[in-house]
């Protein structure tokens, strides 16, 4: 629908596209040497609108902080078709500072004795209108819809009464309102008779008064302006772990570790429990929910997936309570490969359909994995991301890193996927038919340093032969063997492609990376 | 007790006291405003206010229109309410000239603004100058139409629509019809939103070629790439419908309404299903069954249960507009379906309209079709099933007539009366009246009463609640008799409840039980027996007591209340308790009007007089209060 302008790729032509060059573009919150991370800085959700006009990045302090594109701005949105017939690779986009809002604050729940994290945990953008944006941002408990609009700031330039001329008349004014206000309140909300009848007792001559004027306001600056518009709260006993919005227009899912709930945007007070896997006794609780999304243009399909790495597909239409799957996804394991890691790295952290729907890609500890909705036997392809960590699972598992929620994207016309991994890097697989690009790039200011040393796809041999010489947990760093160090600190979870161009944010720590190719 | 009301009459007793004595003083209730107010002092001059209230009469006037810009949305929303005295007060040529262009450019307040002043202008005619003015009002409306908060959307295009139903034909083809037009095209979809709700108004005065335009911009909302826009297309596709001719009814709404209910998002073809009925009721008899009854029978049918559900809510306005032969051949096979369906949501939407439908059957085919189907719901594995059942099944008596009532519907009643949820029982007994009416109450009453006295000592004391509720009702069906032997106890024993909604429902109960017994009944039945309770040792037990006899003692009448309640509240009046104590100033209060003044005299002013002389300060306080009225109440006689 709205993505369709300047979006769509050219249909893949006949072999593989190119490998991608990806270059550094802009940096956003770059950290100084020797400057510490402040934790509340962190990036923990980062999402492109539709469009791919906008840019929205969550962090730990519970702010959204949003970016606009800055390159195609002054021309509009048709322009961009043709600058890009024009210089087909001249452009890139380019984003700049929009504006930022506090959307969650710290809360106590005094009833369970539970802090509540500010943490933003997911954004989604929803339908923009009348050139406002809105978006839904959540924390572990609580999704708020906002709206940010560009107001103009009034100044009243004249008046009946002058406000300088006496500020005690001024005062006179909001008296009698005020008296007025006041009855207001104690009667419970009862239009107040004392101050109407004043006025209405008055007889007004038949051609009004002429000395009576409109207040003239004038207008000179506009500012940002963030408000939020609804609070969807109590629906969840877990903590949220993400939100989707749905092709309609008109409804929402949030998700926690067992159930997934259904919301109206415009109804805040009510929302359908829609799956809900909680076993009546959590002594045999084998599974958690650990994210969902709507289909991107089927209403009424939607995706979940757990931490045992099945993905399980409902259809909204069969009944009003989808504990029953219309399709599950799950890979059959090897025989014989059973570890003790073997369930804590299926678990999927991350899933994401592609935008016409047919694919989902997911991602667990080790593996970014792409699945086509018609069929279920397996997935349609396997990227190792971080293959040279399996000889260290143990480690991970002891320092909890094993436990890092990774996120997943594809790309707009579905022909690459990319995930993130340790020490800032990211990856880039193609998944069109023949294609077996892979790269490998740093969040920093020179993304490709990388590649030139490693290996495309690490070879067995390699990853085995890596000593580990680490000391004490994630702290201090590991180094590969190709000399490369292994910094569990700086693991960059959170990143998106742009919907209709390659150009990709990652957040790495508290600074927003941004590539294009 | 607090009392607010006191609090705050003493209040404004103060501001009437000082008005011109100069004192400065803070208001407390008065800080959100000052707050805001344009110094920044805390203090309000209040002298300053009577002074110059004399010079200028014009005043509040000129300060309404002023805050119609005020920073403080309160003091704006104020003005906007008062919109008329504005207008009065500008006369109507500067309200056409001046007030309404303002309020045109005044899109950009918060929306409780926008809302107000969206109904306000719905009511404006006459202050802009009548009817032949009206288009003036349509720009602040339209701008109001496409902003994003829906509830202001929906007030603006009511008021739109009601501004257009007085507008002269003339004006609504030069101003109407081009703004439905600017709407519809409307770049973001909140404006082509309000347009669908516009097409009614504009339609009928339309010249043909127009017309011809309007529909086929209605068709392309129908298909807007929005959801949005088309589900409120689906939504006033009926009204829109009933304006247009039945030529282009069947030709050019029909082709709209099929690519309605084929559309691919649910929440449309929902939209759709309430079309059906409306455009049902448009057609023709046999154009409605050629079009529009496939359709629903498909709907039936859809994939969806939400669709399904709708269609089992509309289903008996669908009957009506297809007729009785169709409904017969194609509708209740459609029905029986929904009533089996696999989704519950769905059984309980179609369990609930059993009645309706059956009403519409003959009773051949109730008994036939339907009466099966009952008996599987009355087994339902969800209980909100047989619960939705259990709440119109009685209506079903009258239909079936006795015969089939006994042989059928009983064993139905039978078993969902002793059904494991309550609610399941709580509706059946609650539309009692309907089976007495056929097979009167004789058969039913010996299942009646086990489940009526295993719902009384219900675990929760909400269901006990409901079934004191229903009581009364159950005694005017069961008879005296009936009530004396079995129920009479029960409703002694609530007084006793451990949870006071209970207690105090009792007290009511018995109040309605004398009203439909009679002093004379209840002076046998309850009052002897709610007396003997005052020696119970519970405080909160005798309070209850107290309660029933406020309640009871307007039933009773004078002479009972003077004989027999009245000493007993006197005698309460020596309770250790001080809660009692205030409690009986409180009754004795309630029973002045009662009784005559004598009794006034002699028995409640000493004890009264006697209980404003406590220790207990709350005691005090309700005596007195309780001795004031006294005195109103004598001085006004």
């Amino acid at each position: 629908m709205n993505g369709g302008d300047g979006g769509d790729v050219a249909a893949a032509p006949a072999g593989p596209p190119p490998p991608l060059d990806w270059k550094f573009s802009q940096v956003f919150g770059e950290r100084t040497a020797g400057e510490e991370v402040q934790e509340v800085d962190i990036i923990s959700a980062i999402e492109f609108d539709k469009s791919g006009d906008h840019l929205a990045t969550g962090d730990r302090g519970g702010r959204v902080v949003l970016f606009e594109r800055s390159d195609t701005k002054e021309n509009g949105g048709s322009r961009r078709d043709i600058e890009k017939i024009d210089y087909p690779t001249s452009r890139h986009p380019e984003f700049r500072y929009k504006t930022e809002f506090q959307s969650h604050e710290p809360e106590f729940d005094y009833l369970k004795s539970l802090e509540i994290e500010e943490k933003i945990n997911k954004i989604r953008w929803c339908q923009t209108s009348n050139g406002a944006l809105f978006l839904l941002s959540t924390n572990d408990k609580t999704i708020k819809y906002w709206k940010v609009q560009e107001k103009k700031i009034k100044k009243v330039a004249s008046m009946n009464v002058d406000p300088s001329k006496a500020v005690g008349k001024g005062n006179i004014g909001s008296s009698i309102v005020s008296s007025s206000t006041n009855s207001h309140l104690a009667n419970g909300g009862c239009k107040d008779k004392s101050s109407t009848n004043l006025i209405n007792d008055f007889k007004f001559p038949a051609g009004g008064i002429p000395s009576l004027r409109l207040p003239v306001v004038t207008y000179n600056e506009t500012s940002l302006v963030s408000r939020c518009r609804r609070v969807y709260a109590h629906a969840h006993d877990y903590h949220i772990n993400s939100i989707s919005n749905n092709s309609d227009g008109e409804t929402f899912i949030s998700a926690d570790d067992l159930r997934i709930n259904l919301w109206n945007l415009e109804i805040s007070n009510q929302s359908f429990n829609i799956v809900d896997v909680k076993p009546v006794n959590m002594e045999d609780l084998t599974e958690v929910i650990t994210c969902a999304e709507f289909h991107p243009t089927h209403c009424s399909t939607l995706a979940y997936s757990s931490s045992k790495g099945s993905i399980r597909l409902v259809d909204l239409r069969q009944s009003a309570l989808c504990d029953k799957h219309s399709k599950l996804f799950v890979e059959q394991e090897a025989p014989g490969s059973k570890s003790f890691f073997t369930e804590i790295i299926a678990s999927t952290s991350d899933i994401k359909f592609g935008r016409d729907g047919r694919y989902i890609l997911s991602r667990d500890y080790m593996t970014l994995k792409l699945w086509d909705i018609n069929m279920d036997s397996g997935p349609v392809s396997t990227f190792q991301v971080h293959e040279y960590l399996r000889p260290k699972l143990c480690d991970l598992y002891e320092n909890d890193s094993i436990f890092d929620k990774f996120e997943c994207c594809l790309s707009g016309d579905g022909q690459r996927v990319a995930t993130g991994s340790y020490s800032n890097l990211f990856r880039v697989f193609g998944c069109g038919p023949g294609s077996n690009e892979s790269t490998t790039l740093e969040a920093s200011k020179n993304p490709m340093r990388r590649q030139v040393q490693t290996p495309a796809r690490p070879s067995r041999s390699l990853s085995s032969i890596t000593r580990a010489v680490r000391r004490g947990g994630g702290e201090s760093p590991g180094v590969d063997a190709n000399g490369n160090s292994l910094d569990l600190t700086t693991k960059l979870l959170h990143l998106a492609w742009h919907p209709s161009e390659n150009s990709i944010a990652c957040a790495a720590a508290n600074s927003l990376y941004m590539y294009y190719a | 007790m607090f009392n607010m009301s006191t609090l705050f009459s003493c209040v404004g007793g103060l501001e009437n006291l000082f008005p011109l004595c100069g004192v400065e003083r803070t208001t407390k209730n008065a800080s959100n405003r000052t707050k805001q107010s344009r110094n920044q002092s805390p203090y309000r001059r209040i002298e300053i206010c009577t002074m110059s209230m004399a010079d200028e009469p014009l005043y509040p006037i000129a300060v309404l229109i002023d805050e119609l810009k005020n920073d403080d949305i309160q003091l704006r929303l104020n003005s906007i309410r008062r919109l008329s005295t504005i207008a009065r007060a500008l006369g109507e040529e500067r309200t056409r000239k001046e007030l309404i262009p303002f309020l045109s450019e005044n899109n950009d307040d918060d929306d409780e603004v926008l809302l107000a002043m969206a109904e306000e202008l719905g009511v404006f005619i006459p202050y802009v100058g009548g009817v032949e003015y009206a288009h003036v009002l349509l720009p602040p409306l339209e701008t109001l139409c496409t902003v994003e908060e829906t509830c202001v959307r929906d007030k603006a295009v009511e008021s739109l629509c009601r501004i257009g139903s007085q507008m002269r034909e003339s004006d609504l083809v030069d101003y109407f019809v081009p703004l439905v037009k600017r709407l519809a095209a409307g770049e973001w979809f909140t404006a082509r939103v309000s347009a669908c709700g516009l097409f009614h108004i504009a339609y009928p005065s339309a010249s043909e070629t127009l017309k011809a335009e309007l529909r086929s911009v209605f068709s392309q909302l129908c298909q807007d790439d929005m959801p949005m826009v088309r589900r409120a297309a689906a939504t006033n596709l009926g009204k829109f419908a009933a304006t247009v001719e039945p030529t282009h009814l069947k030709a050019d709404i029909m082709q709209i309404f099929d690519d309605l209910t084929q559309d691919d998002q649910d929440s449309v073809r929902l939209l759709a299903v309430e079309g059906c009925a409306a455009l049902g009721k448009l057609l023709e008899p046999q154009d409605c069954v050629a079009h529009i009854l496939p359709v629903i029978v498909n709907f039936s049918q859809d994939k969806s249960w939400r669709v399904r559900y709708m269609v089992a809510n509309q289903l008996y306005e669908l009957c009506e507009a297809v007729g009785p032969e169709p409904t017969k051949t194609d509708l209740v096979p459609a029905y029986v379906r929904l009533l089996r369906d696999n989704e519950a949501e769905v059984r309980i939407a179609a369990a609930g309209k059993v009645t309706k439908f059956s009403r519409i059957l003959s009773p051949e085919l109730a008994v036939q079709h339907i009466l099966p189907c009952v008996k599987e719901l009355s087994s339902d594995s969800s209980q909100h099933v047989r619960s939705a059942l259990a709440s119109v099944i009685m209506g079903m008596a009258p239909v079936l007539g006795k015969d089939a009532t006994i042989e059928q519907l009983l064993p139905i009643f039978l078993s969902l009366l002793k059904d494991e949820f309550p609610d399941v029982r709580l509706n059946i007994i609650s539309k009692l009246d309907q089976v007495n009416q056929v097979i009167g109450i004789d058969l039913l009453s010996q299942s009646l009463l086990p489940a009526i006295v295993e719902l009384a000592e219900d675990r929760h004391w909400r269901v006990r609640l409901a079934i004191i509720e229903y009581i009364p009702l159950l005694a005017s069906q069961l008879g005296v008799g009936f009530f004396d032997d079995k129920l009479g106890a029960l409703c002694m024993q609530w007084l006793q409840d451990k949870v006071y909604s209970i207690r105090d429902a009792a007290a009511n109960n018995l109040k309605r039980l004398a009203e439909e017994f009679g002093p004379d009944w209840a002076m046998q039945h309850i009052v002897p027996q709610v007396l003997d309770m005052i020696k119970n040792p519970h405080y909160l037990y005798r309070m209850t007591v107290l309660r029933a006899i406020s309640l009871l003692a307007p039933v009773m009448g004078s002479e009972i209340t003077c004989s027999k309640l009245l000493p007993v509240v006197v005698t309460a009046s020596k309770d250790r308790v001080p809660n009692i104590k205030f409690n009986v100033a409180k009754v004795l209060q309630s029973l002045v009007p009662i009784v005559d003044h004598s009794v006034v005299e002699k028995s409640i002013k000493p004890c009264l007089v006697e209980l404003a002389e406590d220790p207990d300060v709350d005691v005090r306080y309700f005596a007195n209060q309780a001795l004031q009225s006294i005195d109103q109440v004598m001085m006004s006689s």
